[in-house]
C-alpha cells in the first residue's frame, strides 16, 4: 500500500527522523494559514499525488510570500498532474504540503528495502541524492552504497555510522555524522515498527537553518507491505481511494486480485501465474488483455459473479475469457458458477470459455446445455483466437 | 528416484484441523503419503481420522518419527512461528502452503532456520532443514507421495522434473505433458513470495544430481531476480536439459500481479529481461502457455 508524502512525513517524524516543518492543506486559503504559521519567509508548495517525478511535472513550487503560497496552491489544487510516472491522463491533486525552504548544502538518497536474494533488509545510499536513483545504479553502480542487515541483530548503531560516514564524505560535513546515524537508526525502526515494504529519503539533505547545519528528510516516500496491514489498522486508515482504481479496490476488499489494463479482452482465471500467462497468449494472438485477475481456487458462484461484475464494468471490454485449471475445484462447479454468475449480471458481450481438469465433460455439458452465447474452446491457443476474434469483431 | 519425497516420508501436519488442513490432508493420505501425525495447539490427545494430534510438532516429531511438515496454519496465526517450531522440533523439510504471511516475519523465519538454536540435536549432521514456500503449492513425487494441494489427476510418474513459483502454472504444465505420454519425477512450487525458503537453483541442483529425472521445466513470472540466477546456474553446472516458460509479458510495472512476489519494480523483473537471460543461458523457452508440453517433448527426442 502507498500513502502520500505528506503521511509519510508524519509516520517517519514520530520515529525521530528530522524533517522540515509543514502540514498538508486542501484549499489555497488553507495554504496561506499552513505557510503563516511556519516561521520563515520561503515556502515550497508540493502537489500530493501517489507517483514520483512531480518536480519535472510542475507539482513542485517555490514561494517567496503568502500570497505566492496561496496562487500556487490555487493552480495545483484541482489539476490533473501528469509526471514520468502517471501516464498521460495524469493524477488529479487534491491536497498540497506546504514547508519551509531552506538553503540545501547538500543532497544524498537513502533507503531502506527488502533484498529478495538474501532475503535480508539492506541500506542503501547515494551521495547522488535528489535523482533518479535507478539511474545512478545503472550508469554509476560505484556511488551506491549498501549494508546488509541480520535480521536477528537488525540495524546496529554501528553499522548506521559507518554507514554515515561512507555516504558523507566532505569533511566539512562530519559534525553532523552523528545526527545523520540517529536518524538512520529512526528510519530503520520505522520501516519494522510499520511492516515496511520500502522506506526512501529522497533526497536526504544538510540544511542551514540560522547558520546551523542540519540533516533532514526533504522528501520521503513509504510502502507498506499489504500481508501486515491487518496488524496496523492506523496505517490502512491513511489508504487514500482518490489514488486507487475503485475496481481494483472493490476486487481487493472481496478478495479477488484484480488489476485494470488497457486492452478490450476481459479475463477470468484461477492462480496468478496462470491468469498472467493467459493475457500474455491474448497477446501472442494479437489480441490486448483488459484485465488480470485471478478468482482464487476456491471460485465459488458469488466469486464468479463478482468478477464478471468488475469485467463487464469496464466499458473497454468487448469479449470475455475464462480459463479455469479445474483441480481441487471441480469443472462442473465452476461451469455452474458461470452459467449462474451470466444470469445475474447483465452479460452483453461474447463470452468464451476454456476450461480443463477435474469433471471437465461434465463442465463443458452444463455450459453446452446452458442457454448462454458461449464459445467453447478445447486447447488455450484456440479459446486465445476465438476471443481475439470476438473482440475484434464486435 | 525422486527428489526431496517419496513413499518412505513421514509427515506431520500442523493446522491439521482447520478447515483446509483437514480436507488437503485426506487427499495427500489418499494419495499414499505417510500422513503421521498433526499438531494443534491444545487439540493434543485427540485425532483427526485416526492420525494423532499432538500440542506440540516436537511432541509429535518424539512419538511418530516424523521427518516433514507440512503447514496450513493461516498467517494470521502466526504461520512464520510454525515453521520455525517444525524446524526446532528437528524435521528435516518443511512445506509451508499457508499464504500473506507478513514479509518481515518470514525474514526472522528463514534466519532462524540457518542459525536457530534447535533444541534437537540429532539436526545437526544433517544441516538446517530445508522449507519450500510459503504462498506454494507444494511437492509432489508422482505416485508416490503428495505434500501440498495440487491436484493429482494433473501428474504421472516419469523423469521430467517441474520447480515453479505458480501453482495452477504448473498444473497447466504437468497435465500437458500427461497428455503426450511424459511423466514427472518431482514437481516443486517454491512459491510466490519474495522471500521463500527454496529458489530455483536449489532445487535445479537437486535436479541435475538425481539419476532419474531426465529434464526440468523451469516456470518463472516476472519479480525479482530468481530466473537469473537460475540461468546462469543452468549454463554453469547443468547437464540436463531445461525448458523455461515466464509469464507477465504483458503485466504493467509497478503492480503486483496477484503473488506478492510478482511485481516489476524500478524496471526490474520484466519477463523479457528473464525470457533473454534463460535463453543466453542455452534454455528451450515455450514461447506460449499452449506450448510448454511441446518444447518439452522437443528436448527429450
Amino acid at each position: 500500500m502507498n500513502i502520500h508524502e505528506y503521511q509519510a512525513k508524519q509516520i517517519l517524524e514520530s520515529y525521530g527522523v528530522r524533517t522540515l516543518p509543514g502540514t498538508v492543506a486542501e484549499t489555497p486559503e488553507e495554504a496561506e494559514t499552513v505557510a503563516r504559521s511556519l516561521d520563515c519567509n520561503r515556502y515550497v508548495v508540493k502537489a500530493q499525488i501517489h507517483a514520483g517525478g512531480r518536480g519535472k511535472g510542475g507539482g513542485i513550487k517555490i514561494a517567496n510570500s503568502l500570497a505566492e503560497v496561496k496562487q500556487h496552491a490555487e493552480t495545483l489544487l484541482g489539476m490533473q498532474l501528469v509526471t514520468p510516472q502517471t501516464g498521460p491522463e495524469g493524477k488529479r491533486v487534491r491536497k498540497v504540503l506546504i514547508a519551509a525552504a531552506v538553503e540545501i548544502k547538500k543532497e544524498y538518497y537513502l533507503a531502506i528495502l527488502l533484498d529478495r536474494e538474501t532475503s535480508q533488509l539492506t541500506l542503501i545510499g547515494s551521495e547522488e541524492g535528489g535523482v533518479n536513483i535507478e539511474e545512478v545504479a545503472a550508469q554509476t553502480p560505484e556511488k551506491i552504497i549498501r549494508t546488509q542487515i541480520d535480521p536477528a541483530f537488525g540495524l546496529t548503531e554501528f553499522q548506521a555510522r559507518a554507514f554515515a560516514y561512507k555516504l558523507i564524505t566532505d569533511p566539512s560535513y562530519r559534525p553532523i555524522i552523528p545526527n545523520a546515524a540517529a536518524l538512520i537508526l529512526s528510519l530503520y525502526k520505522a520501516f519494522i515498527g510499520c511492516d515496511c515494504s520500502l522506506v526512501e529519503i529522497n533526497p536526504l539533505a544538510i540544511v542551514t537553518t540560522d547558520n546551523e547545519l542540519d540533516i533532514v528528510a526533504l522528501d520521503s516516500k513509504v510502502n507498506f507491505d499489504d500481508n501486515s496491514l491487518w496488524r496496523h489498522p492506523d496505517i490502512a486508515e491513511m489508504r487514500d481511494p482518490h489514488e486507487e482504481d475503485p475496481s481494483e479496490l472493490e476486487a481487493s476488499e472481496s478478495g479477488l486480485s484484480y488489476i485494470r489494463l488497457d486492452g478490450d479482452i476481459g479475463c477470468m482465471v484461477n492462480g496468478a501465474g496462470l491468469a498472467m500467462a493467459t493475457m500474455d497468449i491474448i497477446k501472442q494472438n494479437g489480441g490486448e488483455p483488459a484485465n488480470f485477475l485471478d478468482v482464487g481456487g476456491g471460485a465459488t458462484v458469488e466469486a464468479v459473479a463478482h468478477a464478471f461484475r468488475l469485467i463487464l464494468a469496464d466499458e473497454n471490454v468487448k469479449a470475455v475469457l475464462v480459463n479455469i485449471f479445474g483441480g481441487i475445484m471441480k469443472c462442473d462447479t465452476i461451469a455452474n458458477g458461470i452459467v449462474e454468475a451470466a444470469k445475474q449480471v447483465e452479460l452483453n458481450v461474447p463470452l468464451v470459455v476454456r476450461l480443463e481438469g477435474t469433471n471437465v465433460e461434465l463442465g463443458k455439458r452444463i455450459i453446452a446445455e446452458s442457454d448462454l452465447n458461449v464459445q467453447q474452446a478445447e486447447g488455450l491457443s484456440e479459446a486465445a483466437q476465438l476471443a481475439v476474434t470476438a473482440a475484434n469483431s464486435a | 528416484m525422486s527428489i526431496l519425497v517419496n513413499k518412505n516420508t513421514k509427515v506431520i501436519v500442523q493446522g491439521i484441523t482447520g478447515r483446509s488442513g483437514r480436507f488437503h490432508t485426506e487427499q495427500c493420505a489418499a494419495y499414499g503419503t505417510q500422513i503421521v501425525a498433526g499438531a494443534v495447539p491444545g487439540r493434543g490427545g485427540t485425532d483427526v481420522n485416526g492420525i494423532p494430534v499432538f500440542d506440540t510438532v516436537a511432541e509429535g516429531v518424539a512419538a511418530t518419527g516424523a521427518d516433514t511438515s507440512l503447514i496450513f496454519v493461516p498467517a494470521r496465526f502466526n504461520a512464520a512461528d510454525s515453521v520455525m517450531e517444525a524446524a526446532a522440533a528437528g524435521v528435516s523439510l518443511i512445506v509451508c502452503i499457508s499464504e500473506h504471511i507478513p514479509v518481515l516475519d518470514m525474514v526472522k523465519a528463514k534466519a532462524y532456520l540457518k542459525a536457530g538454536n534447535f533444541d534437537n540435536p540429532f539436526i545437526i549432521p544433517n544441516g538446517p532443514p530445508r522449507l519450500i514456500g510459503p504462498n506454494c503449492p507444494g511437492i509432489i513425487t508422482p505416485g508416490e507421495c503428495k505434500i501440498g494441494v495440487m491436484p493429482e489427476f494433473a501428474y504421472t510418474p516419469g523423469n521430467v522434473g517441474i520447480v515453479s513459483r505458480s501453482g495452477t502454472l504448473t498444473y497447466e504444465a504437468a497435465y500437458q505433458l500427461k497428455r503426450l505420454g511424459i511423466g514427472q519425477s518431482t514437481c516443486v512450487g517454491i512459491g510466490g513470495d519474495p522471500v521463500i525458503g527454496t529458489n530455483f537453483v536449489d532445487v535445479l541442483r537437486l535436479f541435475e544430481a538425481d539419476d532419474d529425472t531426465h529434464a526440468v521445466v523451469l516456470i518463472g513470472e516476472i519479480g525479482g531476480t530468481a530466473e537469473e540466477r537460475a540461468a546462469e546456474f543452468v549454463k554453469d553446472e547443468m547437464t540436463k536439459p531445461v525448458v523455461g516458460f515466464i509469464a507477465g509479458q504483458t503485466a504493467p510495472p509497478g503492480k503486483r500481479m496477484g503473488h506478492a512476489g510478482a511485481i516489476i519494480s524500478g524496471g526490474q523483473g520484466t519477463a523479457a529481461d528473464k525470457i533473454q537471460a534463460l535463453k543466453n543461458a542455452g534454455i528451450a523457452v515455450a514461447d506460449s502457455l499452449a506450448s510448454i508440453g511441446e518444447t518439452v517433448a522437443a528436448v527429450l527426442t
